[in-house]
């Protein structure tokens, strides 16, 4: 029946009965191929629920191992799991779920010489990642490619997501020019994470990245949200492109990939919005 | 309504004996999607629930319920016009 078994019917019935999604939407997530660079505390709630949204491809992009400490918020893998490759454990956890869906495992740490060949099979990029290096090089190479990034960073009980789509609205960039310099900002480890926190902000990439697919809703471009999980508050920060943004501005600078040195981190706060806010 | 009823022609048939709620909604939206606007589906059904659900679930989809009728002791047609 419009291309599904009987068991798909069943099990994307609540995504079907959406006005909005409906079996002409379940094809679209079917055949769509999202890539999650990161299978840790962001990436895990995220491509779990890509997963069972039945998107068709997913991609997963790891280099660790999963260790004991990781186990406090990255809900993919168990304590079974310890000292395997994270895209190992995480692709059989996706196909425990839905075995419908295919993973494609790519256990390499992103650099510039790999990232436009893995960005470039996927329609939807989302950024799980937790250092500086891989965030600035996963902004630089979708806007290069023209891909849509869902981007998120988490600390302590702070996490902000953006949706960027080139050419429809600002970039990481935009509004955080250059990474901090280098011990400027505390690391995951020294912080510390609330674990559930990186679970909301993981949540709503899937969220995000099943609404592009979809063609629905409004999606967060030029728009930070913000939630806090102390006050138990969300708030949206709205952005326009910066003219002066090094790579999507008037006159910008960054031609090509670069490289920053590994800083594990995310910059937070509404300080650097005013610039731009609107 | 068993005057309407004559007045259509069925350009689809689907039947969900057998079938419970949401599944019975669920189907008939599927096998709506396929055919064109205008198109009118009769659905047969005999879960008693689904002769208000369906119809309910299709209206709020904005296409229009024609009819809703028992046809024997057990079964119910539903027909459904799709949305222009
Ligand atoms: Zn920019």
């Amino acid at each position: 029946m419009f291309g599904f078994t009987e068991e798909e019917v069943k099990r994307y019935s609540r995504h079907i009965i959406l006005k909005e999604v409906g079996g002409t939407g379940q094809r679209k997530l079917r055949e769509a191929r999202v890539l999650v660079v990161g299978v840790g505390g962001l990436g895990s709630p995220a491509s779990y629920y890509l997963a069972a949204a039945g998107v068709g491809t997913i991609g997963i992009v790891d280099s660790d191992f999963v260790e004991l400490s990781n186990l406090q918020r990255q809900i993919l893998h168990r304590t079974d799991d310890i000292g395997r490759q994270k895209t190992e454990s995480g692709a059989e956890r996706l196909h425990a779920l839905n075995p419908g869906v295919s993973v494609v495992k790519h256990a390499v740490k992103l650099s510039k010489d790999n990232v436009t060949d893995i960005i470039g099979a996927y329609d939807v990029i989302i950024d799980g990642v937790d250092n500086f290096a891989a965030r600035y090089l996963l902004n630089d190479a979708c806007f290069f490619q023209k891909k849509p990034l869902v981007e998120a960073g988490v600390l302590q009980f702070l996490g902000q997501i953006m949706t960027i789509v080139p050419g429809q609205g600002p970039c990481y960039r935009c509004v955080f020019p250059e990474p901090p310099p280098p011990g400027s900002v505390p690391s995951c480890q020294e912080a510390g994470i609330l674990g559930a926190v990186p679970g909301v902000l993981g949540t709503l990439q899937a969220a995000e990245a099943l609404k592009l697919i979809l063609g629905i809703g409004k999606p967060l471009i030029g728009r930070i949200i913000i939630y806090e999980a102390l006050s138990g508050s969300f708030r949206e920060v709205r952005f326009n492109p910066n003219p002066r943004c090094p790579l999507c501005g008037e006159r910008p600078t960054i031609a090509e990939l670069t490289e920053y040195p590994f800083e594990c981190g995310v910059q937070q706060g509404a300080d650097n919005f005013t610039v731009n806010e609107r | 309504m068993d005057e309407t009823k004559q007045a259509v022609t069925v350009d689809r048939e689907i039947d969900l004996k057998g079938e419970v709620c949401p599944y019975t909604f669920v189907k008939s939206k599927l096998a709506l999607e396929e055919m064109l606007a205008g198109q009118v589906l009769r659905i047969i059904v005999d879960h008693v629930p689904a002769t208000r659900n369906v119809p309910r679930s299709m209206e709020n989809e904005g296409n229009e319920v024609i009819g809703i009728s028992q046809i024997n002791n057990s079964d119910w047609q539903i027909l459904v016009r799709k949305r222009e």
